[in-house]
């Protein structure tokens, strides 16, 4: 993990929310309530803006930005705020992703490193729709 | 902090648990297909036991999805203002997870009424898999369609305000 990483930052990228995509990952988190799928705009579930890594690009890749062995790294922690109602399908947002913390606690036999990213999602008219927040840790052996 | 007081308008509902599963590496791969985390662990037997795993094992974020789904599916998912999961012990094929939720303050901000909620899912062995926390806006006006009101929030042992 680099130190150094705290406000590095991928490009700008777009994301479409589609339909299709919006009830596929609700059927893959158990959120398949017909009744909903009568909306053709439906809303997205809870932590669908995670599909940005199909649009963010290699760039944008949190491991990558934060310097981190996706093999020595866990998800530790996920989290979506949303500031009005969440997206629906039909939505374009513009995203971008940043490295926004870098630190170190002391874990049960070595130190653990985390490293926290951020991708603040937009609408059309540049106004903050949502933020995700991840952090990942890294085990690092002997250290 | 002060909950609704105007009668009549939506009833908080009552929470109660439920489960998922026995998950399978079928839901693993239709997670992964659908969010784009395509991390080998998660899905490849033989890459899984080389880094010294019995089998393959759940992307964290497929039980936190499911346990979102929950509450999303009780109080609407356009409500959702915020949710948050932490990851704590591995999920295994063949895992029966619980899945619950609790009240944990109503209040008001930003004129809206809110509920932030503490959710749990766990293990068959009892071993927390994902906590976590939500915070949902809650509809004025009448009851949700489909939900099973309960008379008082308090009914789910929680905090309530």
């Amino acid at each position: 993990m680099d130190e150094q990483a705290v406000g590095r930052h991928g490009p700008e990228f777009e994301m479409d929310i589609e339909r299709g995509k919006v009830r596929e990952f609700a059927r893959a988190v158990g959120l398949d309530d017909p009744s909903w799928w009568a909306d053709p705009q439906p809303v997205i579930p809870p932590t669908f803006l995670t599909t940005q890594l199909y649009w963010q690009g290699e760039a944008s890749n949190p491991w990558e930005l934060a310097g981190v062995d996706i093999e020595r790294a866990l998800h530790a922690e996920q989290e979506y705020e949303f500031f009005g109602p969440p997206p629906r399908a039909g939505d374009v947002l513009r995203a971008q992703t940043r490295i926004d913390r870098v630190y170190s606690k002391p874990g049960r036999s070595d130190e653990l490193h985390f490293v926290v990213v951020v991708t603040e999602f937009r609408d059309n008219a540049g106004e903050l729709v949502a933020v995700g927040r991840m952090t990942g840790v890294e085990m690092r052996a002997g250290s | 902090m002060s909950e609704s007081t105007t009668p009549g308008t939506w009833i908080m509902p009552r929470l109660e648990p439920w489960t998922v599963g026995p998950v399978t590496r079928t839901d693993f791969v239709r997670y992964q297909g659908a969010s784009g985390d395509m991390y080998r662990v998660h899905h490849d037997e033989e890459y899984a036991k080389s880094l010294g795993y019995p089998s393959v094992f759940s992307v964290g974020m497929f039980q936190a999805g499911e346990l979102a789904s929950g509450v999303a599916r009780v109080f609407g998912p356009e409500n959702l203002r915020r949710y948050r999961a932490r990851f704590r012990a591995k999920v295994w094929p063949g895992d029966v997870l619980t899945c619950s939720s609790e009240v944990l303050r109503e209040y008001e901000e930003r004129g809206e009424r809110r509920v932030d909620l503490e959710l749990v899912c766990t293990r068959q062995t009892g071993e927390v898999a994902v906590q976590a926390s939500a915070t949902f806006v809650l509809p004025g006006g009448t009851d949700m369609a489909g939900v099973t009101a309960a008379g008082s929030s308090a009914a789910d042992g929680g905090e309530t305000a």
